[in-house]
This record gives structure tokens, C-alpha cells and sequence, in this order.
């Protein structure tokens, strides 16, 4: 069973005041997310991953579409026990202390009361909140309000747990605990999906990513294969300050740093080129296929999807 | 369903008192004291009539200002804030955030109104020394008082479920002023007539009908009060509340949390 499968889910607005009219929010939306993995939804801002957060936690409602959340109607009152939602830029009820606001949101949640005393303590630690008992929300930082709200995700110890932009506001060290509190959650058997746009902790993260642009999905697929040697290249770095010319027949990118030589060739070469360095007695330190950066390949497929746009237009 | 609703009643009424809204206790507490020593300088005939009109008109006005605005933003900004997406996330129902705000704002009134009774009652010793078996008919205006709160603070929640807080109060306070010539609007209707008389009747029956709930004068009077007003009374506010209640689930339940 997978973990989420959004069947279809569209949204369109009603924009204007007087004369209204149709909005695309979000064209029919098919995804899946399996069990246990860590999901990335990327696109830049304004894509559609925040309308797709808000439609599967039914604060927004669909204009067509529907979705199963661990195989149950995604409306149904019992499958939202079972998920936990950070939205983006959380804010709080600013008059409550952290103790306060996570024991309330436990009682909404249906945590028994015997367990909730004990839970709300070991989140408040598991987010690095630990001594801030009575201070009220009002006095927290940014940073600090976004752990909270990461607390509030995991206090009920959802199956699944939607993070909308979860680095935001946090600092490299904050962005770090973060991610490992990802991976923690993982190793759990839980499922993690999470909206960014910072592609660098997706790369890092994610089992597999979706990248979405203006409202449309524009790939689905795990990180490897949708960076793993799409030039079908190979970068070999040999001992060296000096480029032989029978290595240089092989390979026109050649370069070389400090006492490296890089050289970037087709992977049918690759033998010819193990053959020419043994000849030429140099010493191998690695081949190792060139792969494109997800950066790469998500601003390519942003570019192609305005291409595809402009020649609709 | 119960408990959560409970929650958030409970979280509604710790917001406004951690909001400081309790603090008009003191304001208020300051106003009859002040009234009370001034009236007694006056006329001993006159002074209970004073202490009680303008005790239990403070405690109607005080109470009326609270549930309007805070009433008003009870939905809105928790919208506009976002707070509600951490509470909807979870197994809420929409109904059940509304009734439970509902109840949290009710309760906050109730508690504001048992102080502010507990000082009417204090005032009135204060000017006459002691009380009388006429005096437990304050108790009648004040229920109604508390009544006239329960329909204001559904008419607040169901504007604060689609419209801005700014115009929510414009609503609340005008349907507040006009249902207090809800009478004279049911008197008019009936004498006009074609369509005129069909649209008077409508507003007259549509808006709250305060004037029943306005006792007080007759109260400090010592003029007892009809059993048949009590549960006629009572009956209006729960349909009345009910009604607009209803009316704000039905408009939330559909909109979109932009």
C-alpha cells in the first residue's frame, strides 16, 4: 500500500473582484508516494506545492480530484490522526508557552492524557526546545517558532508527516538538526514529504523528488536516476601535471589542478584511456561517471517547461 | 467530538484572558464604586434605582463590547494568522472549531459577567445596607443579559466566518442597535402595508429581538417579572443562536483557508 496517492487533484481560483475569473492553481495532479520514504516536492516559488499541501490537509478544497492517504479517503477525520503538517511560515497561538501549545495540540490529536505529559517533554529535546518552559511564543525567534512547529508535526507520532519549506527561517545549524531529524524519522518507518526549493537538501535527503511548475508536474523520480550519467560521460583523475598527447587525442576537457589531471570522456573510451595512461605510466586515482547536479536537471526542466509554454502561446 | 470541542473552548477563553480582556472588570469596578459614592451624596430615595440601572446597563454594554470584539476575529484572524492550519490539520471538524470557539467566548462572558454581578450585588449593599427579597429579581436581568450575549456572540462568530473583522463589527454593533427596536420594527410592520409591510415584518422577525431581554428598568422598579418571559426568552436565544451558528458552520464548512 502506498503512503499517499493523489488521483487527479486540480484547484482553480476565482481572481477579481467584480468580474471573476479562473485561476489555475493546480492542473490534475497523479502521485505516489510509497511507505517509509523520504518524498521531495520542488519547484520555485509560487509552483503549486503549497496549494497540494493545503488540498491533502482539506484546507483548501479541490476543484476535481481526490486522494488516498494510507489508503483511506484523504477527508476522513481518522486519517488526519495519523499525519502530522508543519505549514509554511508557522505561526502560533503567541500567548501559550511551548508546553502549553504542543499539550493542547496533543488533546486535538487524541493523545491520552497519561502519555501527553511525557511526549510533549521528549519532542520539545528532540527539537532542541528543552528549556524554554514558560516563556510565551511572542518572545520566540523565528528559528524557534519553526521548531515549534516541527514539534507539533511529530508530537502525535503520525505514519506520515507533510513538512511545507521546513528549512526556512532556521540557521546552518538548525537547517543540519533538521535533516537528521528527517532521516530519524525514516529510520522510524515513517513518511517524510516535504515541499522546498532549496535543492541542496532535497539532493541530500530524499529517496525521490517531484518537481512541479506553475501548477503542472514536470518529473517524478529518484534522485539517481534522474541525475545518474545523463551525458553518458566519464571523469577520470589520474597523478599528474602534464597532459601526454596520446591522452589528449582521447579527451578534449582536460585539466589540471595542483598535481591532478582531469579529463572528462565518452564511457566507450574509458578502456582506451586505462590503456593509454598504463602506457604512459601514469597512476590512476578515479572514474567515476559524471552525473548531472539535480540543480541541473531541475532548471532544465524549468527551462523546457517555458519553452513548451512560449511555443504554446 | 465532545472533548475537542471542550479544548477548544477552553483554549478560546485562555487566549482572552491572557488577552487581558478580564481587565474591563477593573474598569468597570471603578464605575460603580465611583457611582455608587456619588449617588449616596445625592438622594437616599433615588440611589438603589441608580445603583441597579446603571450596574446591570454596564454589565449589558461591557459585555456586549467584549463578545463584539472578540467575536469578530475569532474565525478571521485565526485565518489570517494561519493558526488554524495546525488545528484543521488535526482530527478536527470544522463545526467542531466553530461551536468550540462558540462556547470558549460564551464562557468568557459568563465568568466577566458573574464578577461584574458579584460587584452590582457589592454596590448595592454599599448604598442600602442590605438586601431584599425584590433584589433576587437582578438575578432574571442578568440571565437575560447573559442571554442577549449568547445570540450577539453567534451573530460575531457567523460574520467572522466570511467577512473581514472591521465590517463583522459594523454588523454585529448595527444588528445590536437595531434589535433593540426590534418592537417598534414589529409595530411599524403592522401598520404598513403592500410590500412595505412584507419587507418591515421580514426585518422585524429577522433581526434579534433585544427589547424583550431589556428588564432592567422595570427590575430596579421592583415590578416582577413574568415566568412565560423567562422560558419565552430563553427559547429565542438558543433558537436565535442555534440559527446563526448554523448559519456560520454552513459558510465555513465550504471556504477555502486562502
Amino acid at each position: 500500500m502506498s503512503a499517499i496517492e493523489i488521483l487527479g487533484l486540480e484547484k482553480t481560483y476565482s481572481v477579481g473582484f467584480w468580474r471573476k475569473r479562473p485561476m489555475r492553481g493546480l492542473s490534475p495532479l497523479h502521485l505516489t508516494v510509497e511507505d517509509g520514504e523520504i518524498f521531495g516536492f520542488l519547484g520555485p516559488n509560487g509552483a503549486g506545492k503549497t496549494t497540494t499541501l493545503k488540498l491533502l490537509m482539506g484546507l483548501v478544497f479541490p476543484s476535481a480530484g481526490s486522494a488516498l492517504i494510507l489508503g483511506r479517503d484523504w477527508t476522513d477525520p481518522q486519517v488526519k490522526a495519523q499525519i502530522g503538517f508543519l505549514p509554511e511560515r508557522p505561526y502560533f497561538y503567541d500567548y501559550l508557552t511551548a508546553h502549553e501549545l504542543l499539550e493542547y495540540y496533543g488533546q486535538l490529536s487524541g493523545v491520552p492524557g497519561k502519555q501527553r505529559k511525557q511526549r510533549v517533554e521528549q519532542v520539545l529535546q528532540q527539537v532542541g526546545l528543552r528549556d524554554v518552559q514558560g516563556v510565551q511564543l511572542r518572545k520566540f525567534s523565528k528559528g524557534m517558532l519553526q521548531r515549534v512547529g516541527i514539534g507539533q508535526a511529530i508530537l502525535h507520532d503520525p505514519k506520515i508527516v507533510f513538512f511545507d519549506e521546513p528549512m526556512s527561517g532556521l540557521d546552518p545549524m538548525g537547517r543540519r538538526e533538521v535533516r537528521d531529524l528527517m532521516v530519524q524519522l525514516k529510520r522510524e518507518g515513517k513518511t517524510v514529504f516535504f515541499s522546498t526549493h532549496i535543492l541542496s537538501d532535497a539532493e541530500t535527503l530524499c529517496d525521490r523528488v517531484a518537481i512541479i511548475h506553475k501548477g503542472e508536474l514536470r518529473g517524478v523520480g529518484a534522485i539517481e536516476d534522474l541525475t545518474s550519467s545523463v551525458q553518458g560521460k566519464v571523469e577520470v583523475v589520474w597523478h599528474g601535471t602534464q597532459i601526454p598527447a596520446s591522452i589528449k587525442a582521447l579527451s578534449a576537457e582536460c585539466h589540471v589542478t595542483g598535481d591532478r589531471v582531469r579529463a572528462i570522456i565518452n564511457e566507450n573510451q574509458q578502456d582506451a584511456m586505462i590503456d593509454a595512461l598504463r602506457r604512459e605510466r601514469q597512476r590512476l586515482i578515479a572514474i567515476t561517471p559524471v552525473r548531472t547536479s539535480l540543480e541541473a536537471y531541475f532548471v532544465e526542466k524549468l527551462r523546457r517547461a517555458e519553452t513548451t509554454a512560449g511555443r504554446t502561446v | 467530538m465532545r472533548t475537542r470541542i471542550a479544548h477548544i473552548a477552553s483554549n478560546t477563553f485562555r487566549e482572552a484572558v491572557r488577552d487581558r480582556v478580564l481587565y474591563n472588570l477593573i474598569a468597570f469596578a471603578l464605575l460603580l464604586s465611583g457611582a455608587a459614592i456619588l449617588v449616596g451624596q445625592i438622594s437616599i430615595e433615588i440611589e438603589k434605582l441608580v445603583v441597579i440601572n446603571l450596574g446591570l446597563t454596564a454589565v449589558s454594554l461591557f459585555g456586549i463590547v467584549i463578545a463584539i470584539f472578540i467575536g469578530i476575529g475569532l474565525v478571521s484572524k485565526e485565518i489570517e494568522k494561519r493558526t488554524l492550519y495546525t488545528v484543521l490539520s488535526r482530527p478536527v471538524r470544522r463545526w467542531e472549531f466553530i461551536v468550540g470557539k462558540f462556547f470558549g467566548l460564551a464562557g468568557t462572558l459568563v465568568v466577566n459577567t458573574f464578577f461584574m454581578a458579584v460587584g452590582v450585588f457589592a454596590a448595592l449593599f454599599y448604598v442600602s445596607h442590605k438586601f431584599v427579597r425584590a433584589d433576587a429579581l437582578i438575578l432574571v436581568a442578568l440571565y437575560f443579559i447573559v442571554l442577549e450575549f449568547l445570540i450577539i456572540c453567534s451573530l460575531a462568530l457567523l460574520f467572522s466566518s466570511f467577512s473581514s473583522p472591521l465590517l463583522s463589527a459594523v454588523f454585529a454593533f448595527s444588528l445590536f442597535v437595531i434589535g433593540n427596536f426590534a418592537e417598534d420594527l414589529r409595530n411599524f410592520a403592522g401598520m404598513a402595508h403592500g410590500y412595505s409591510h412584507w419587507l418591515a415584518t421580514g426585518v422585524a422577525y429577522l433581526v434579534p429581538n433585544f427589547s424583550a431581554f431589556n428588564v432592567i428598568t422595570s427590575i430596579a422598579h421592583e415590578q416582577p417579572v413574568a415566568g412565560q418571559l423567562i422560558w419565552q426568552n430563553t427559547l429565542y436565544a438558543l433558537f436565535y443562536a442555534t440559527m446563526a451558528l448554523s448559519g456560520a458552520v454552513l459558510i465555513f464548512e465550504h471556504r477555502d483557508l486562502k
